[in-house]
Order: C-alpha cells, then structure tokens, then sequence
C-alpha cells in the first residue's frame, strides 16, 4: 500500500510528467485557454494512460517477453494503444453517449501523444512494476497531468485579461508562464525517492 | 534470421487480432442515428437562430421526427415548410409566426457607437456581420436573415432590427387567408 502511495506521490508531483519529464506538452500548450476544455482533456488523457499503462504491460509481460522481442515495444505498444482507445471509444459511444460528448473528440487527439506512449515505455523500463503498480503509475500519471493543465488553463484564462506587454502576448506569455511551473514543480525534486 | 520471421510473425498476428476487434467492434456497436431526424436535418437551414423554441436545428429536426409541427422554421420560411411537408407527406401549414406575417427585417449596426467587442459576430449564425476586435462591426445585408440574435449580446445596445421596406423588386400582394385559416395570435385569442 505505501509502495502504491509512494508511485502516485511520485508520478504526480515528483516526477510530473508534464513539468519535469516534458511530455505532453504539445496539448498543454494547446489545450489549455479555457478551464472547461481542459478539465475534458484532463477527463481523456488520465483515462487513455490508465488504459495504455495497462495494456502495454500485459503485452510487455505475456507477449514480447516470452518472444524475446522487447524491440518491437514501441511500434506494439502504439498498435495496441490505438485500438483499444478506439474500441472504448466505439463502446462509450455506444453506450453512454453523455460520457462520449465529454470525453469524444479528445480521446483519438491524445491517443497518439509522447505522454502515452512515454508511460508505457517507462513501466516496461521498470522490471519490478507488477500489474497493480504500473496500472496505478499511468493512472497517476494522468492526474499529474490534469493537475498541471488544470491549473495552467486557470492561470492562461486570467493572463488573457491581463495587460501584457506587446511582445509578449499569446503563446510567449505561456512558454514563460509554463516555464515557472516547471521551476514551482522542481521544488518537489527529492521529497521521496523510488 | 528465424528471429526476424518471429518478429514479423508476432506484429502480424498482432495486427490480425487488433483489426478484427476494430472490425467487429464497428459491426457491434455501431450506432444508429435516427434516419428521419437526419433526412429532416438537411432540409432545415441551419442558422442555429432557436426561433423554433429548440436551441438548435438538430434539437428541432428531432422534436419534427417525434411529432412536431414543421411550421416553427422562419429562416427556412415556405419553402422548407413545403419540403418538410413533401418528405414527411404530412399537409403544409403555413408559417407559425407568433405576430403573424412579420415583414422581412435585417439587423443595422449604428456605427458610430460600435466599440468592436466582436460579440455579435460570434453569436450571428450566419456569419452575416464582419468586424474585427476594436474595429467597428457592419453588417452584410444579403446575409442577414433578421434571426435577432445579435441584439441581445450587444454591451452597448447600438444594433437595431430594422424593415426592409419593399421595393420595385420585392414588393408582392398580400397572401388571402383561407377561411377559418387563423394567423398564431388570433388563435391565441379565439382560445
């Protein structure tokens, strides 16, 4: 139990995936001007880690390991994380389509992204993750991630009233904005250590 | 080289199994829409105005495969009333205009009140007003299809909703009313 405490405090704070490993960063750049389009994304991306950190495990343990082809990881790994994105999205569709207009047109946006992929090649990286610790590092990974968006869309929705300087409006003033994240975020470096 | 044909092998079994479950999960769960409500869709204009009473074309193209009245549509106007009619088979009403025959009217910006907050802009369905933020708006009078919706949002109140007054080249009788044919606010009355 502490050793799942310690992965989440980890994948969250710690080592964030956004602000101090850079990944992800292209929707969290892009995806951050509203807080609403964010919480959906946020909603999308903590759901599809949870998904790939689960299925590039068992494909990890059960398929190419046994194969000895831990090469093939990263092009499986995508192959297998696409479809089953895109089979629960054909299911949530299907099923509950209040759920399917929160989280549908983000969940084959950030299928593809570096941060699922990154997830997935960083737990089969870890040869003492078992199914449960790599489930809940993706899954922490995500709520790393709708944290850091969440509250940068927040801080984006105030700058964009406020009077910035002519050379720094629009995507500057954010670059800087996510720069000082990143540094606030650097103050956790060394709170625990895996 | 056996251990290239193992990995070909394993990414090609790989891709096989993950197909078919796309392949059946697109037979599966495929979702129907309602074939009428979209047929219905494509004949209404689609100005999103909500002079219906729905907040949408696709709202009221539903509430229309469900059993409402075709007659709520003033963008759309006689014309889709009669192809509503057509491909429903079901009698042409004429127009549910609460004030009965409103005559055609455009929005007018009064430019020298227009402070450019571009509000009006994203509220016209029709992509009718052109403007940039700071810069004062216009509107383009052949586009306009006098829905009202750019009135409200307006911070400074400088939009009027103003008659085209008939001319040479729109100017035509009045319709006769068919006996017993009551107008929506004489219905009112008489209920």
């Amino acid at each position: 139990m502490t050793e799942l405490a310690l992965i989440m405090v980890s994948a969250i704070l710690v080592n964030n995936f956004v602000l101090v490993q850079f990944l992800g960063l292209c929707p969290f750049m892009g995806v951050s001007k509203k807080v609403e389009t964010a919480i959906g994304l946020s909603l999308a991306t903590t759901f599809v880690l949870t998904l790939a950190a689960m299925c590039s495990y068992l494909l990890q343990q059960y398929v190419l390991k046994p194969l000895d082809l831990e090469f093939l990881r990263t092009i499986s790994f995508i192959l297998v994380i696409a479809v089953v994105v895109q089979f629960t999205e054909m299911v949530v569709n299907k099923t509950s389509p209040l759920l399917y207009r929160v989280l549908g047109i983000f969940l084959p946006l950030i299928t593809t992204n570096c941060i699922v992929l990154g997830v997935a090649l960083l737990n089969a990286n870890k040869s003492e993750f078992t199914f449960i610790t790599a489930t809940a590092n993706g899954f922490a990974a995500g709520l790393g991630f709708s944290l850091v968006l969440v509250l940068f869309a927040a801080m984006r929705e105030r700058i964009a009233i406020a009077d910035v300087p002519r050379s720094f409006q629009g995507a500057a003033i954010g670059m800087i904005t996510a720069g000082l994240m990143s540094l606030a975020f650097m103050g956790f470096t060394g709170l625990i250590k895996l | 080289m056996s251990m290239v044909a193992i990995a070909v092998l394993a990414l090609l079994a790989l891709c096989l199994i993950c197909g078919a479950i796309l392949g059946f999960a697109a037979v599966r769960f495929r979702v129907e829409g309602d074939p009428i409500a979209e047929q219905i869709n494509a004949l209404l204009p689609q100005t999103q105005c909500g002079q219906c009473g729905y907040p949408g074309c696709k709202p009221y193209a539903e509430a229309i495969a469900g059993g409402d009245k075709i007659n709520k549509c003033p963008p759309g106007g006689e014309s889709t009333i009669q192809a509503l009619a057509d491909l429903l088979d079901v009698e042409p009403e004429p127009l549910d205009a609460v004030e009965g025959e409103v005559p055609p009217r455009v929005a007018y910006i009064r430019e020298a009140e227009c402070i450019g907050c571009t509000k009006c802009i994203q509220a016209c369905p029709v992509d009718a007003i052109v403007g940039a933020a700071k810069q004062m708006h216009t509107v383009i009078v052949s586009e306009c299809t006098g829905c009202d919706l750019c009135v409200e949002p307006c911070p400074v109140d400088c939009i009027d909703m103003i008659e085209l007054g008939s001319n040479l080249q729109s100017w035509k009788w009045d319709q006769p009313l068919a006996p017993g044919q009551l107008i929506a606010s004489d219905r009112e009355q008489a209920a």
